[in-house]
């Protein structure tokens, strides 16, 4: 059964494609500039490889789609575990795996002709240029919803129906049992569902790309363009960069400042809920 | 659930006020998220509606719009698709068998390679194209931008979701019926290969099917390897050059956004046709779980 060993081999293709590009990056570039330099202009005459533009762009619009999907997501959970009826459970979380479900590279056209013209601008007379972080992060926000909604309602469901008759045995109303019984119990389930949440929202390309802008920016204006990890990598690639080539290298150098971010993410993920996991019978 | 009625009954005035807007603003959210999905696929309908006909899915793509179609990203996905299943039905299963029926979760070597499958599902699909370009397209195997590279690349992104749905078709089988099999005296291969996986079949099936699915929709890994938007030929083998219609797709949009507003018809309709399929193709899925579900 040597198949187990693909998904192996996977990951260390991964680890040493990336490694073995990055090292040669680091002939080249100063650790140092590339972790704390704050313009990233690596194709022009004078070229200059600060990351930190990028990595800024990146957590511009994951923050943006988190204040976007938490509170949504998380509603919809509460409402469909706690309060919706077993017909409308059913219909309605298939329509929430549906919106999973769709490419994510509509939801970059959608960002870009319909939320910034439409929305942005003409609806809440926004001063936005057409390629702008807010747009690409909020629309990652609407992307994410599933994720936060669908585990966390998943969590809710499974703390046990005798904790709740135990509030309500004690007085409290509905809105009491819900936010200080179940919502408690299920935190574990939670905070996974986010984190999980968050690292798609870091690893998104597609919406970032068409819609974000390719001007990396070192500021916190997000109604202009402010490119991303994922982005920088995708206009890169489109180029069709030739190996060997300084263009080639960052390709991989930023490939893997973005795969770190994801796995710390995910460690930490794995770590919450091991620790916070609350065992019923 | 009759019995929390009752207790909202007796809840004070105040509190059943608080209760009231508390369950309001849930349901806005709750119909916000569905009411934006709306929003997007009527969006998407009005644009594409007009450029959508036979010729659109006849048509190679162009310099003039209203001449451009899908053709060779319709085909160069239905490649893909191809090659991707052929690599992901056996490796999956494979790996789905040993993990469940032969590996021993005590020892450290399978608990990594668990670890390992759970950790793969959540890499962004973008460093995959990055392990695909240094590996498949260049570097070791140099088999250069062709359709093997592109769908070998997916392949990979979506291997753990056919590993994981896998293991939990194997896991629904009930442990009685292996042991009647090799009550009667058969191997631990007869009994996988004659009993267990026929029985998980349904369930791997639509496992493969979503994964297959989801690889179809997706953009990011295959720029990274190198498709090339604008292309006038369907693939015509493993080694031949390809496009897809996600990549077609977004090379319009790139170009509706720098002012050539012919071209965004045609991405709405490219991506009508693309979920026209992805909907077909999760139809198949749910329509196999509801036909064959078994219950033990």
């Amino acid at each position: 059964m040597l198949a187990a060993l693909i998904s192996l081999l996977t990951t260390t293709g991964i680890v040493y494609a990336l490694v073995k590009e990055t090292i040669v990056f680091f002939g080249d570039v100063g650790l140092g500039e590339f972790l704390f330099g704050t313009k990233w202009t690596p194709l022009f005459g004078e070229p200059s490889f600060g990351v930190l533009p990028l990595i800024l762009g990146t957590f511009a619009t994951t923050l943006i789609a988190l204040v976007v999907a938490i509170p949504l997501g998380l509603a919809a959970a509460i409402y469909l575990s706690e309060y919706a009826r077993p017909r409308v459970r059913k219909t309605v979380k298939p329509m929430l795996e549906l919106l999973a479900g769709v490419p994510t590279i509509v939801f970059g056209y959608f960002a870009l002709t319909f939320f910034t013209p439409e929305v942005l601008r003409r609806f809440l007379h926004m001063d936005v240029a057409i390629f702008n972080a807010l747009a690409a992060g909020i629309v990652i926000g609407f992307l994410i919803i599933p994720i936060v909604a669908s585990i966390s309602e998943d969590s809710m469901r499974s703390v046990p129906q005798a904790l709740r008759e135990g509030a309500f045995g004690l007085g409290a109303s509905k809105f009491q049992v819900t936010l200080r019984v179940v919502f408690p119990a299920a935190l574990s389930g939670i905070v996974a569902s986010i984190v999980l949440a968050m690292s798609r929202a870091v690893g998104e390309t597609m919406v970032v790309l068409i819609a974000g802008g390719q001007q990396p920016q070192w500021g916190a204006d997000v109604g202009k363009s402010m490119e991303t990890l994922t982005a920088f990598i995708g206009a890169t690639a489109k180029g069709d960069a030739a190996t060997g080539s300084t263009a080639y290298k960052t390709i991989f150098a930023v490939g893997t400042t973005l795969f770190v971010i994801t796995l710390v993410m995910n460690l930490i993920s794995i770590r919450f809920v091991r620790r916070y996991r609350q065992v019923y019978e | 659930m009759s019995t929390h009625q009752d207790a909202i009954g007796r809840a004070s005035g105040s509190q059943r006020a608080k209760d009231l807007a508390f369950r309001l603003t849930l349901l806005a959210c709750l119909a916000l998220a569905i009411g934006l999905l709306v929003v997007l696929l009527v969006d998407v309908a009005l644009d594409g509606a007009g450029a959508l006909s036979w010729d659109f899915i006849n048509n190679f793509t162009s310099i003039t719009a209203d001449k451009a179609g899908i053709q060779a990203g319709l085909w160069g996905t239905i490649w893909l698709m191809g090659v991707c299943a052929c690599f992901i039905v056996p490796v999956g299963v494979a790996t789905a068998i040993y993990l469940e029926e032969y590996g021993d979760p005590a020892k450290w070597w399978n608990r990594l390679i668990e670890l390992n499958v759970q950790n793969l599902a959540a890499v962004p699909s973008i460093v995959y194209g990055i392990l695909g370009l240094a590996f498949l397209v260049r570097g070791p195997l140099s088999l250069g931008n062709v359709v093997l590279a592109g769908g070998l690349t997916l392949a990979l992104l979506v291997l753990p979701m056919v590993i994981i749905a896998g293991r939990e078709a194997l896991r629904a089988v009930p442990s009685s019926i292996r042991e009647g099999s090799m009550a009667l005296g058969a191997t631990q291969w007869q009994t996988i290969w004659r009993q267990v996986l026929p029985a998980a079949v349904p369930g791997i099936a639509t496992g493969v099917i979503l994964a297959l699915s989801r690889a179809i929709g997706e953009t990011a890994p295959l720029i990274v390897v190198g498709a090339v938007a604008v292309i006038a030929f369907n693939p015509d083998g493993l080694d031949s050059q390809f496009t897809a219609m996600p990549i077609q797709i977004f090379d319009w949009i790139s170009r509706a956004s720098n002012n050539v507003n012919d071209y965004r018809p045609l991405a709405a309709a490219g991506i009508l046709v693309l979920m026209v399929l992805l909907l077909a193709m999760n139809g198949v899925a749910i329509w196999l779980r509801n036909r064959y579900e078994q219950k033990w």
